[in-house]
């Protein structure tokens, strides 16, 4: 509609230009600001690997990539094999993950499938304070409590399976004997201490099963266990051994418990009464008086166990986004 | 009338035996899993109040003198732990949640919700996080903080900034969570306004989803409460209270614990239960209170 | 039967089950089901009052009428799925066969093996043809790899699905279309040897060809079973239902309560071309929704 007089750009907001003014500076400030603070979250991680790989490249630089899998740990030849720590947080995490798994999935599959809903609420508060419990603590009553009461138990195991081939060789004697500071007691706190992490994830992923694939299970007559093993299982299957893996993760990154439990002892054993060491227990006991290159060691087990628990989370965010998609997509 | 034919009589009791069974036994069994869970709780809680109980004292919470471990109980007290512990944990929430929130404020309100490759990875990576052991938080700094600066670098901000590394993905995702949840209509009625992103982020959805990420970051804050570990490295020991976070090694409750644990004194080991006690309670208080938030959440949200 | 406080006026006309069976042509066979008074609630809301009606052999009975009628909430009771329901209650007595169903003793996974049911969005478990089939024997004792085999295809040409699949038993169910998915569903309630088949509004999710399939195996399975079907299609009713139940929403203004009522049943023939009721007439010619 033309008319005889031009609309003043210079004016008002009623011109269409008014349309096109940029964007406030506070607007683009804040947009900057949360970038950046999601930036960090890349950074801290980039940064991790760096200073630690960084810092590790003295004794790395001595041992190489054999000193990852020697088992020689000799402060004071300057021999700094990574394997004994290895192994001991491997076993460790896999005795918590043994443990915790059947507990965690009982659980899990009881508040989302037996008890009605009002009465679940105390069981997740308990969840909660388990989850709540600092490490410290956790340590604390494992080495002056669960250790002393623990350890004629394993002696009676112990003198129970002596000679028995395969038990014989977990649960015998070693030489020293039996100790309640070792591998098992380790494995037993970290279950405690998992075990809500893993109900929570494995509940949150029970609880997609959409109600009509369980309402066909009924519908053909099927006991509440055989509707879970036929319509919730399969649902829930890859998202259950993603939260097992987040789980196994936490369990082998632990460090207060495990360091004052777990025995404190250099050695590579198949028996699991005995004292043993992991990763963060060695890092979190000798790293005050280490220097040189003993400190460099110790920060590159560090790396060493950065670099696997940032795996073991990879591939269990990736199961549990794929089983996600997957069931959305369904 | 219809009439009730006199058809043979149905039987419609419980399947035989096995199926049942296997029902039951599961049912149990699923119980006793909860009942297993209940135990190390009970335990512990039982064991701290046991043999902490004795060592609380107005004096033990706060006598600013920590005593060598050899002395026995009544002497000195922890209130230099629980000084740190207090501003530490504090500094390191006032660093990690606003970050955290504006990181989760990214991924959801500029990425899409992780649709954005970049907010993806963001997104995906502080899940990856979460799972980093926070020893290696405690080294990390070390490294980057306290090595650099020497022996003056081992001071109760560098223990905060271990801590917040914790703490920062825990935020972060609990908030993005919070904030998927408020729903897209909310954020139109204020755009169509005319409100700018930043605003429509500051004044009504984070508002309305307030107290979820304060929960969240309760919860995160009794997490790095907790945390002996990333402080190993970066804040020291000393025996005095150290109230200037900047300067000077400070310590810590859990950093207490863990040293007297491993002393053979009995008054050590005594201090130890009493500090694991005042620990756990500041630990349940901020899940007490960060449940009365969820809940308050929860009921706005219907 | 309680008696309500405010009293819901039923205009129930002669015509109901005692008329469906008196008018009849000597069609009717045994009963199946026979419901008495039977009211169903959900905590304290009433979803259906007072529903007496009796499900025939052999025959496909359609339950038609309003969204919020209650034909669902019905159809549920005869298979004891709304047990599943929290406060979910049922008033009133339900015959199966002469067996109450209610009573103490009995357990609803016998009663569902009797009495399956299809569902009205197809829900084919994550797992693979055969073993979706292969599901309820299995929970039922039956192991041997033969029997399984003979009744996975035994199912699967009931439901005239057999020969799409055959080849693929194996793959995902997940893999086939929405018709072929329910026509597995299907299959898979056959396979445990019901004796009825309940199904909620199995079509509505599906396009017509699919649907005309479904209501052609219907046709065909009718003489081994007895199906009782509800339906918001009443073009399907008069297309595969030997008798029809009508229900509606009854309006207590002065309570403002809503419950659902069956108000009229009868062989489809009459309830479409001869309604006795003045809102089954509203309903059948469209006039009301």
């Amino acid at each position: 509609m033309s008319t005889g007089v031009q609309a003043d750009p210079a004016k008002s907001a009623g011109s269409a230009s008014s349309l096109t003014r940029r964007r406030p500076l506070g607007d683009r400030g804040f947009q900057v600001l949360a970038l950046v603070a999601g930036l960090l979250v890349l950074a801290i991680l980039i940064g991790i690997a760096v200073s630690t790989a960084q810092q590790g490249a003295d004794w790395f630089s001595t041992a190489g990539f054999k000193g990852i899998f020697s088992t020689v740990w000799d402060v004071g030849n300057n021999q700094f094999g990574m394997m004994a720590f290895v192994y001991g947080t491997v076993i460790s995490s896999v005795i918590a993950i043994i443990i915790a798994v059947p507990v965690s999935l009982g659980v899990a599959l009881l508040l989302t499938e037996v008890v009605p809903r009002r009465w679940g609420q105390p069981i997740i508060v308990i969840i909660d304070l388990l989850a709540v419990v600092p490490s410290v603590v956790w340590g604390l009553w494992g080495i002056l409590v669960l250790e002393p009461w623990i350890e004629p138990i394993y002696a009676s195991i112990a003198s129970g399976v002596n000679g028995i081939p395969v038990l014989d060789n977990l649960f015998g004697e070693s030489n020293g004997g039996v100790s309640g500071a070792s591998f098992f007691t380790c494995g037993l706190i970290l279950a405690i201490m998992i075990t809500p992490i893993i109900t929570s994830l494995a509940r949150e992923v029970i609880a997609t099963v959409p109600a009509i694939d369980k309402e066909g299970a009924y519908a053909l007559g099927a006991t509440r266990w055989e509707m879970i093993r036929g319509a919730v299982w399969p649902h829930s299957q890859a998202g259950v051994v993603g939260a097992i893996l987040v789980g196994l993760g936490r369990a082998m990154g632990e460090t207060i418990a495990a360091a004052l439990v777990i025995g404190s002892s250099v050695q590579v054993t198949s028996h699991l009464f005995v004292p043993g060491y992991s990763i963060p227990a060695v890092i979190a006991n000798q790293f005050g008086e280490s220097s040189g290159e003993f400190r460099s060691a110790l920060i590159g087990l560090g790396l060493v166990l950065f670099v696997i628990t940032i795996i073991v989370n990879l591939v269990a965010r990736g199961v549990v986004e794929r089983s996600a998609r997957r069931s959305r997509g369904a | 009338m219809a009439v009730v034919s006199d058809q043979p009589t149905i039987d419609l009791r419980e399947p035989g035996g096995w199926r049942r069974s296997k029902n039951q036994i599961a049912t149990v069994l699923m119980y006793v899993a909860f009942v297993i869970i209940l135990i190390p709780l009970g335990l512990v809680i039982f064991e701290v109040i046991a043999k902490g109980a004795k060592a609380i004292s107005w004096q033990f919470l706060t006598n600013s003198t920590i005593p060598p471990n050899v002395m026995p109980l009544g002497q000195g007290g922890m209130g230099a732990a629980v000084v740190g512990t207090l501003e530490i944990t504090a500094f390191a929430a006032v660093i990690a949640v606003p970050l955290g929130i504006l990181g989760a404020v990214y991924i959801n309100e500029y990425g899409g919700g992780g649709k954005s490759w970049l907010s993806g990875l963001i997104s995906f990576m502080s899940n990856v996080m979460v799972g980093v052991p926070s020893i290696v938080m405690g080294l990390f700094i070390f490294t980057v903080w306290v090595i650099p600066h020497g022996l003056t670098g081992l001071s109760g901000f560098a223990g905060s900034l271990a801590l917040a590394c914790l703490m920062l993905p825990l935020v972060i995702r609990s908030t993005y969570e919070m904030l998927r949840l408020v729903p897209d209509h909310l954020r139109e009625a204020s755009y169509a306004l005319g409100a700018t992103k930043s605003r429509v982020t500051l004044t009504v959805v984070l508002p309305s989803a307030i107290s979820g990420i304060v929960s969240g970051s309760l919860l995160a804050i009794a997490r790095a409460a907790g945390e002996t570990a990333p402080l190993l490295f970066t804040i020291g020991l000393v025996e005095s209270t150290n109230s200037n976070l900047f300067s000077g090694p400070t310590t810590a409750l859990p950093s207490q614990i863990f040293s007297n644990a491993l002393s053979p004194y009995v008054g050590a080991e005594e201090r130890a239960w009493g500090a694991a006690l005042t620990l756990i309670v500041i630990a349940f208080i901020l899940l007490f209170v960060a449940r009365i938030f969820t809940a308050r959440f929860t009921r706005y949200a219907r | 039967m309680e008696q309500p406080e405010q009293k819901i006026k039923l205009t129930m006309p002669e015509t109901s089950t005692e008329a469906a069976g008196k008018q009849d042509d000597g069609f009717a066979g045994a009963s199946v089901f026979e419901a008495r008074n039977v009211s169903c609630y959900y905590s304290a809301f009433r979803a259906v009052t007072d529903v007496s009606l009796t499900i025939y052999e052999h025959e496909i009975t359609a339950f038609i009428g309003p969204s919020g009628c209650g034909k669902t909430t019905v159809l549920r009771t005869l298979n004891r799925m709304n047990d599943l329901v929290v406060g979910a209650r049922v008033e009133g007595e339900i015959f199966y066969r002469g067996a109450s169903l209610y009573e103490r003793s009995v357990s609803p996974i016998a009663v569902r093996r009797r009495i399956g049911m299809v569902f009205q969005k197809p829900n084919p478990f994550p797992k693979s043809i055969y073993d979706n089939i292969a599901y309820g024997p299995r929970i039922n004792g039956i192991r041997s790899k033969g029997r399984l085999d003979e009744i996975v295809e035994r199912s699967l040409r009931q439901a005239a699905l057999w020969d799409e699949v055959k080849d693929r038993l194996n793959k995902s169910a997940l893999g086939m279309s929405g018709g072929q998915q329910q026509r597995l569903c299907i299959a898979r309630t056959l396979s445990v040897e019901p004796d009825v088949i309940l199904m909620d509004e199995p079509c509505s999710a599906l396009d017509p060809i699919a649907t005309g399939k479904i209501e052609d195996l219907m046709h065909e399975i009718k003489s081994r079973y007895t199906i009782v079907i509800v339906t918001h299609n009443m073009q399907q009713a008069t297309r595969v239902s030997d008798r029809t139940a009508f229900y509606s929403v009854l309006r207590d203004d002065k309570s403002d309560t809503r419950t659902g009522v069956l108000v009229e049943y009868g062989r489809t023939q009459q309830i479409f071309e001869d309604p006795h009721d003045t809102r089954t007439q509203a309903y059948v010619t469209g006039r009301v929704g």
